[in-house]
């Protein structure tokens, strides 16, 4: 890779092709790591907190209504 | 007002819906704010005022991305309140997204968080909405209310800038060289690709 971007002489429509798909693949692997990073948290375990928080809001609703 | 019996069997069915949207409006949460904890009352504040508003919510419709347009505003909202927020935001990013790492975590991802929390609010939000989210460019532009080309012209910004900052290493971190991110992130790529 390194010595296809040393060699001058290339055509230039290989060299454009060649930087292209390394361009490519390097956003391929970020966008890989960005999903893995979001579904890293997306995996965590929910607070009981939240589960709570509905829960009573859910029972105001109910009590509201009775 | 609707009718009572009708009004418990639909809540039954939003609560339950609601609920599983937890962990993404969590992940979402975090983005945004950096802090897990401050993140994390953003993403219960989100579920409650998505609970109060439950009857404006269309069922069948995308409640994934109402939520998140709940949360988005409520990030944006509480941040107007405060002028010294953005700054705050950008310290406390930097700082826990390394403190709450996951020790055992691969150092790409951590590099890439870093470089995440660099970007302008608006790129990182468009480029997570899009790129881990799993949101159309259509249904991010609507979360954000802003164009499909403007959604369209942030990501790309932001994939772009992402790039930068790990092959350059431009974020910093503790003084100390970046190293070779974007290496290792590839490296990673493709241990992850093969493996499967």
């Amino acid at each position: 890779m390194i010595d296809q971007n040393e060699t001058v002489s290339r055509p230039m429509g290989a060299d454009e092709d060649g930087s292209l798909d390394e361009a490519r693949l390097r956003q391929q692997a970020i966008g890989v790591k960005l999903r893995q990073m979001f579904d890293q948290v997306v995996g965590e375990p929910v607070p009981d907190e939240f589960l709570d928080i509905l829960r009573r809001a859910d029972e105001r609703t109910a009590g509201g209504r009775n | 007002m609707r009718a009572a019996r009708a009004d418990s069997a639909d809540d039954a069915a939003f609560k339950r819906e609601l609920v599983t949207l937890i962990p993404h409006l969590r992940a979402f949460a975090r983005t945004l704010c950096g802090d897990p904890a401050a993140a994390d009352d953003l993403a219960q504040d989100a579920m409650l005022k998505a609970w109060d508003a439950r009857a404006s919510f269309q069922m069948g419709t995308n409640m994934k991305a109402w939520t998140f347009m709940i949360l988005r505003n409520q990030f944006y909202s509480e941040k107007r309140r405060s002028w010294r927020q953005s700054q705050l935001d950008q310290e406390a990013a930097e700082r826990t997204l390394v403190a709450a790492d996951d020790p055992e975590a691969p150092v790409a991802l951590d590099e890439l968080r870093l470089a995440l929390a660099s970007l302008p609010a608006e790129q990182r939000e468009a480029l997570v909405l899009v790129g881990a989210g799993g949101f159309a460019y259509e249904e991010a532009a609507d979360i954000c209310g802003c164009a499909v080309g403007t959604v369209k012209s942030r990501v790309s910004r932001a994939r772009r800038a992402l790039q930068a900052a790990l092959e350059t290493g431009r974020y910093d971190r503790d003084g100390a060289p970046a190293g070779d991110a974007m290496g290792a992130i590839l490296a990673d790529a493709e241990r992850l690709s093969g493996a499967r």
